[in-house]
């Protein structure tokens, strides 16, 4: 057992612990030199910034990033106001600066408790709101007793302001001032004029819209009072986005609809992009920038026509007859239907004690699938839907873009439902043949949105699985997804399809088509479509002895007009749903909208287009 | 001083005196013992402990400052723990440094321990789990992981030979010990505490003889893996790392608090304005002045004269640590004073150069002089053992010890 003393290792340690010692050392010199730097031969540069102090920093809210139609029509912007900011590091009393503040402009107790808990909370280059929408005589009153007032800014502040208004409420969406929690999280939230998108466009884009704060350095004597501007930066403004949106093809379709419950989408059908998306009624989506009064959120919540509501993406209707393409399609499919299958139509179908009418109780005779679209025969679809089953034809309503998540590009979409027999077993419903007998004509459980609709059709018409989404350009970038080829083919057979659009086509334009009234006047392009009238709930036997044909019916009980249709027939392009609440019969209250929106479409050609057709390219802007 | 029960029969051989192996079972008297203890006691480096209560002085006049010109808040809470932190280390100091060297590894378990709790357990401050409550005092373990790592790092290197060390299969066992903590580290998320980690990790193994080229191959390879690691860190990571190469990108964050440290730092002048009479500081318009932007209050109040004497203050206990280093008469010794000393000069040379935005990264604070009691514990233990180095210096390691 022997003891060691190592100091064979010595010399090797020594050199490299000096070595070590030798650079932290100078280092630390370096450190020191900078130091020098920075408070002997700088001094007299941060000397100035510190004097009587002198510097204060304060960050300002950028602008929000315009919302714009396709063609660069704003949807949204801002408008400038003037406000009343504070900041307390400035003053050396700031309790006493609130009091004469509010003699001068006068401030509830409200305002004075929200001052002050915000006061407690921010940090001191965060400024301070005191009152927004500052008149005239405010202003002139706080300029002259400046004095009194130290740390008190006056400065331009901007509001969301929406041009349109109701029309594009629901796609665009509003803003709101941020919650406490949010101002909480996020600094920069906390500065007076910063907004927070709620729904729609704004929501979603939130973030590109924001933008980056600026500041301003300001150098302020000993009472506060600024003595002048050192620096400043405007910061980053939120970025533009603009939408597929066609705003005189958005207006079109809310003056079409007027007064009437309802909604429209259209859809440019090879990219999947939102021409226009309509829910009526709108609402005024500037009052949830100043905050909504109470008597109209009131309001709001009292009117059956729900106008907060986006009916266009959120509101679930039976889509009716305008699913049996779909159901059409799911049959073909599983082999169960062919072009040429001739079935009978008595005027009604008896399933066990059960009886399904046609409409009218009108006997079709033996027809083959195209008739049975064009006449719009519900004995034919029921005998159609007990053949393939649910299952399938809820597989072909996903494939085509029903009872499915979309993947818009806004909050709040709702899939919809299409059942199936897990479905139902999963809610403990006995899944009667029955059942599978409504389904045909598109009643019973299936849940809708016109948005669906209108994905349906634009797929049945392209073979295309578009998706629908709203942005076309952030910051004057293209979206993926906005281009001819960004989308993959349908998973459908190219010859089920043709035999569909082809009865399509005849349901508008031969004269015992359901919709031929709609017909375009149009030289040499056609438009296809279905129509549909969908019971809203299980009607009386009063009700279906009237077969709906009765408009005194209560509004709450009248069927839902809709209609589904592309255009041009031979090169589909624009592909439309429209759905009247409560309208009664499609043919008459939602195929005539969609043949203006459509002559409108086809006229004006705004897919895939940045500037308006009538604009010559070398007058049209850069697209922003 | 407890020494009983902490030192145990083991302390008496303490000088070696040319005995054997066998004297180190000898039971002495107990009045020979307490003499023992206090000519240890005095064996103590004084300069440093002079040097290290120095600063906790300027600590004191900083917080002082930092509250307005009030011992309360930050002051006299800061002084109490300094005076623990003072026990602390002097019941360390007596501690034989065979029994540390012994209980290295234990102490490198116990910390990976405490790192995987904090990762469970732990409190979660500014996005990270830091923190964990022990008994009321909360620490955080990748504080005391620094210490514990240069202790077995010590330990692994003493008995090694210079042939072995240039074995490169003998390394790896080290570089493991080193990579575990640092990925645990890392996992908090903390990447300023896990890159100085691992900084202090390759300082030892250069103090032990490693050579300079292994070092350059794996500041290569870390240079070739960096890209693939990136793609795999949290998206408020990599937003860290750009805000870390441009810190002007971010105005509310480290930005805003580098123009204002400038602005006090620039404002001292040679002389300063005066205690309690610096506008930055008394205005507020640094948060948390106390913690990690301490110095600037120093630097606007007494100007260049006070804060290069600070700067001198530091380099002292860097400077007496690597003394210690090269005093020491066993490899243990020397590598964990080198080790200490280079913690504590991380330490300095991250926060100045943050306060004096030359790298914008947040969280570590001015040792001895910024407020919290993490830090201060950590270092005061660390201080202890180099204190136990110097005062059994001669001390002699039988060949098998550990």
């Amino acid at each position: 057992m022997g003891l060691k003393r190592d100091n064979k290792k010595q010399p090797g340690f020594t050199r490299r612990a000096l070595m070590i010692g030798t650079a932290q050392a100078a280092i630390f010199g370096a450190i020191g030199a900078r130091l020098y730097g920075l408070q002997v031969e700088e001094h007299s540069k941060y000397a100035l910034m510190a004097t009587h102090n002198s510097i204060s920093e304060r960050l300002t809210a950028p602008a929000r990033g315009l919302i714009t139609d396709r063609f660069g029509t704003v949807l949204a912007g801002n408008q400038q106001h003037w406000r009343a900011l504070f900041m307390a590091a400035q003053a050396p009393d700031p309790v006493a600066v609130l009091d004469n503040f509010s003699k001068l402009v006068p401030l509830s107790d409200e305002e004075r408790a929200r001052i002050t808990a915000d006061l407690g909370s921010r940090p001191g280059y965060i400024p301070v709101l005191l009152k927004d929408y500052l008149q005239w005589p405010d202003m002139a009153a706080l300029e002259v007793n400046t004095p009194d007032l130290p740390g008190v800014i006056v400065e331009v502040g901007t509001s969301r302001v929406y041009p349109f208004g109701a029309p594009f409420a629901h796609a665009v969406g509003y803003v709101a001032r941020p919650d406490v929690a949010e101002a909480k999280a996020n600094n920069v939230l906390a500065l007076p004029g910063m907004r927070v998108g709620r729904s729609g466009v704004e929501a979603a884009n939130d973030d590109v819209l924001r933008g980056s704060p600026g500041y301003v350095q300001t150098e302020t004597n000993v009472h506060g009072e600024v003595v002048r501007q050192v620096a400043h930066d405007n910061g980053i403004p939120g970025q533009t986005v603009a939408l597929g949106i066609d705003a005189g093809l958005q207006n079109l379709a809310v003056q079409a609809l007027g007064a009437q419950s309802g909604a429209v989408v259209m859809l440019d059908a090879l990219t999947g992009e939102v021409l226009a998306m309509v829910s009526n009624p709108g609402f005024d989506p500037a009052l949830f920038d100043k905050g909504v009064p109470a008597e109209v959120w009131k309001a709001w919540m009292a009117d059956p026509m729900h106008p907060l509501q986006n009916k266009a993406i959120a509101g679930l209707f039976a889509p009716g007859s305008t699913f049996k393409p779909t159901v059409a399609l799911a049959a073909m499919k599983k082999g169960t239907l062919t072009a040429d299958k001739i079935l009978t139509c008595t005027g009604s179908f008896q399933l066990g004690d059960h009886v399904f009418w046609c409409d009218n109780h009108e006997a079709h005779g033996s027809i083959n699938v195209t008739t049975a679209l064009q006449v719009s025969c519900d004995v034919f679809f029921y005998q159609v839907a007990l053949g393939v089953g649910v299952d399938d034809i809820a597989d072909m309503a996903n494939t085509l873009g029903i009872g499915t998540d979309l993947q818009l590009d806004i909050p709040h979409a709702s899939p919809g439902l299409v059942p199936t027999i897990d479905w139902a077993a999963a809610r403990g419903i006995h899944w009667a043949p029955g059942n599978t007998v409504v389904q045909g004509i598109g009643q019973g459980y299936t849940q809708v949105t016109p948005l669906a609709l209108a994905t349906m059709i634009a797929r049945v018409a392209t073979g295309v699985e578009v998706g629908p989404h709203l942005a076309r350009r952030v910051g004057g970038a293209l979206q993926d997804g906005s281009s001819i080829g960004d989308w993959p083919d349908l998973d459908v057979d190219d010859r089920h399809l043709a035999v569909i659009r082809q009865a399509l086509f005849e349901v508008v334009n031969t004269p015992s088509g359901t919709a031929y009234n709609s017909r375009l006047d149009l030289p040499n392009v056609q438009m296809a479509g279905k129509t549909g009238t969908a019971q809203v709930h299980n009607n009386t036997a009063a009700e279906k002895q009237k077969n709906f044909n009765d408009a005194t019916m209560a509004w709450a009980d009248r069927p839902n007009g809709l209609f589904v249709g592309f255009a041009p027939f031979d090169a589909p392009r624009y592909a439309v749903a429209v759905i009247v609440e409560h309208g009664l019969f499609g043919a008459q209250v939602a195929a005539p909208i969609a043949k203006q929106l459509m002559t409108y479409a086809l006229t004006n050609d705004p897919a895939g287009r940045d500037t308006p057709l009538s604009t010559k390219v070398s007058d049209a802007g850069t697209p922003s | 001083m407890d020494c009983r029960s902490t030192c145990g029969p083991r302390n008496d051989g303490l000088w070696g005196r040319g005995m054997s192996g066998s004297a180190l079972s000898l039971h002495r008297p107990f009045k020979d013992r307490s003499f023992g203890l206090v000519r240890k006691f005095l064996r103590m480096n004084w300069l440093f402990v002079i040097c290290v209560c120095a600063l906790a002085g300027v600590g004191y006049v900083a917080l002082y400052s930092a509250a307005g010109g009030a011992t309360t808040p930050y002051a006299n809470s800061q002084l109490i723990r300094f005076c623990t932190g003072l026990l602390m280390m002097f019941a360390i100091a007596m501690v034989d440094i065979r029994l540390i060297a012994k209980t290295s590894w234990f102490a490198y378990a116990v910390g990976i321990v405490l790192l995987v709790v904090v990762m469970k357990f732990g409190h979660t401050g500014l996005g990270a789990k830091r923190w964990i409550s022990l008994g009321g005092v909360e620490i955080q373990p990748s504080e005391l992981m620094k210490l514990f790592l240069v202790l077995a790092l010590a330990a692994y290197f003493h008995k090694a030979s210079y042939e072995r060390i240039g074995n490169v299969f003998f390394l790896i066992p080290a570089i493991v010990a080193i990579m575990i903590p640092v990925g645990l580290i890392l996992k908090e998320p903390n990447l300023g505490t896990a890159v100085i980690t691992a900084a202090i990790g390759c300082t030892v193994m250069l103090g032990a003889g490693v050579r300079w080229w292994k070092f350059a191959i794996v500041i290569v390879m870390i240079a070739i893996a960096a890209p693939v690691l990136y793609h795999h860190l949290h998206d408020y990571q990599r937003a860290r790392i750009i805000t870390f190469m441009n810190p002007g990108s971010d105005p509310l964050g480290a930005g805003y608090n580098i123009i204002q440290s400038k602005i006090a730092l620039g404002s001292g002048g040679w002389n300063g304005q005066g205690f309690l009479h610096g506008t930055q500081n008394q205005l507020n318009f640094l948060p948390e002045k106390q913690t990690d932007f301490v110095f600037t209050i120093i630097a606007e109040e007494f100007g260049f004269v006070g804060s290069a004497a600070t700067l001198v203050l530091l380099f002292s206990i860097v400077a007496i640590a690597l003394y210690t280093a090269l005093r020491s008469e066993h490899q243990y010794g020397r590598l964990v004073a080198l080790g200490i000393a280079t913690n504590f000069f991380l330490y300095c040379f991250v926060n100045l150069s943050m306060v004096m935005g030359l790298i914008p990264v947040g969280g570590v604070p001015l040792p001895l002089i910024s407020y919290g009691g993490s830090a201060l514990t950590a270092v005061m233990l660390g201080f202890g053992v180099l204190m136990s180095v110097h005062v059994h210096r001669d001390a002699e390691f039988a060949v098998d010890e550990f």
